[in-house]
């Protein structure tokens, strides 16, 4: 059971991101909940990496041959985090957009469109 | 928000439901047995001399990736400073807001003596990873972003004016493209020698050298510079905003 407790993990810290995104008051906070949920995938990645006793996939000073976790998935998640930090960035200016012409960073109080 | 409380309430519970369900049957974390991983960790010394696996798979094995990867990087910086852009209707509107308050220079010696003390280890610090990239954890994404946290200190401790003149946003713009560029003709270099693109041409060296394992070497410096300037413009469309605002 306790081998499945990542999995458990990472549906706990998506359930907490939509659980933020769904009651955000703030286009910062709300960004931030996204970030939150998106961790649970790097969660996902290396746990399925990981082989029981297994070293880091870095052979700088160990011999050759050593057990080492899988480095498809790490490098996978060097990709995920890049997304990341586009996505993140990419709203918050919109985020930034949105306070300059509504005046507000409380989703509910940006209704009014403007032509 | 009671109605937006319940209806959560359902989908979290019927997505509890299906991942418990998927979950329950998915091998326990350890019992890894991919092949792939195994062939690449056991190759990727011979072949390639890259002591860091996870770096011969990003810039080699599957190159083409991360080129890929590089250009969503620079397509959201161009966005970001697209929308951040000096508007054209903005000097009409707005003129009963309050200015926002710029960020001068702060009082406390404390944070000013941090930050220089703070510069010169990240520079170095920035660079060993993006030139080891090959060798040890870290790389040019890695690295590049290191870098990029160097003016932002200086900000935190000088203030914007001195934030844009050290790291002027002319300077970062021609950085990111060059170093996006550079990727591809390093891909290039292959097709000239006759080979694939992206192909490990370059002399391959000693590994556990910092310049080793050719091209991955290589392309992990355009990344840095790609990835340390981008994150330099994304922070100067920020602050160029925040300076437009305080002039009004």
């Amino acid at each position: 059971m306790l081998g499945h407790l990542p999995y458990a993990l990472a549906a706990w810290l998506i359930l907490w991101g939509l659980y933020g995104i769904v009651t955000s008051r703030n286009l910062i906070h709300l960004v931030i909940c996204l970030a939150v949920l998106q961790t649970s995938t790097y969660l996902i990645l290396l746990a399925i990496g990981y082989k029981a006793g297994a070293v880091a996939p870095i052979y700088a000073d160990m011999p050759a041959g050593t057990v080492a976790v899988d480095p498809v998935v790490q490098a996978l998640m060097l990709t995920d985090i890049v997304v990341e930090a586009t996505v993140v960035a990419l709203l918050l200016a919109i985020a930034v957009q949105a306070h300059e012409r509504g005046g507000s960073l409380d989703p509910a109080r940006l209704c009014a469109l403007k032509g | 928000m009671k109605a937006r409380l319940v209806l959560f309430g359902i989908g979290a519970l019927g997505f509890a439901a299906v991942w418990f369900a998927g979950a329950r049957k998915l091998d326990p974390m350890g019992s890894y047995h991919g092949a792939y991983g195994e062939i690449l960790n056991a190759v990727s010394v011979p072949e390639r001399h890259s002591t860091n696996v996870v770096s011969a798979v990003n810039f080699d094995y599957r190159g083409l990736d991360t080129l890929g990867e590089e250009f969503i990087l620079y397509i959201s910086v161009v966005a970001v400073a697209a929308i951040l852009r000096k508007q054209k209707d903005e000097e009409e509107e707005d003129e009963d807001e309050a200015p926002t308050q710029l960020r001068e220079a702060p009082d406390s010696d404390a944070v000013r003596l941090f930050g220089v003390g703070l510069v010169p280890v990240t520079v170095i610090f920035g660079l060993y990873m993006i030139s080891h990239g090959s060798v040890s954890p870290g790389g040019g994404f890695q690295g590049g972003v290191v870098l990029a946290t160097v003016p932002l200190v200086v900000y935190l401790c000088a203030g914007a004016k001195t934030y844009l003149r050290i790291a002027p946003p002319a300077l970062a713009k021609g950085g990111e493209g060059l170093g996006a560029a550079g990727y591809a003709l390093i891909g290039c270099l292959g097709v000239l020698a006759g080979k694939k693109f992206l192909e490990n041409v370059v002399p391959l060296g000693t590994p556990g050298e910092a310049w080793s394992a050719g091209t991955i070497t290589l392309l992990n410096l355009t990344v840095g510079v790609a990835v340390g300037t981008g994150f330099v413009e994304l922070i100067s469309s920020f602050v160029e905003e925040l300076l437009r605002k305080a002039e009004k």
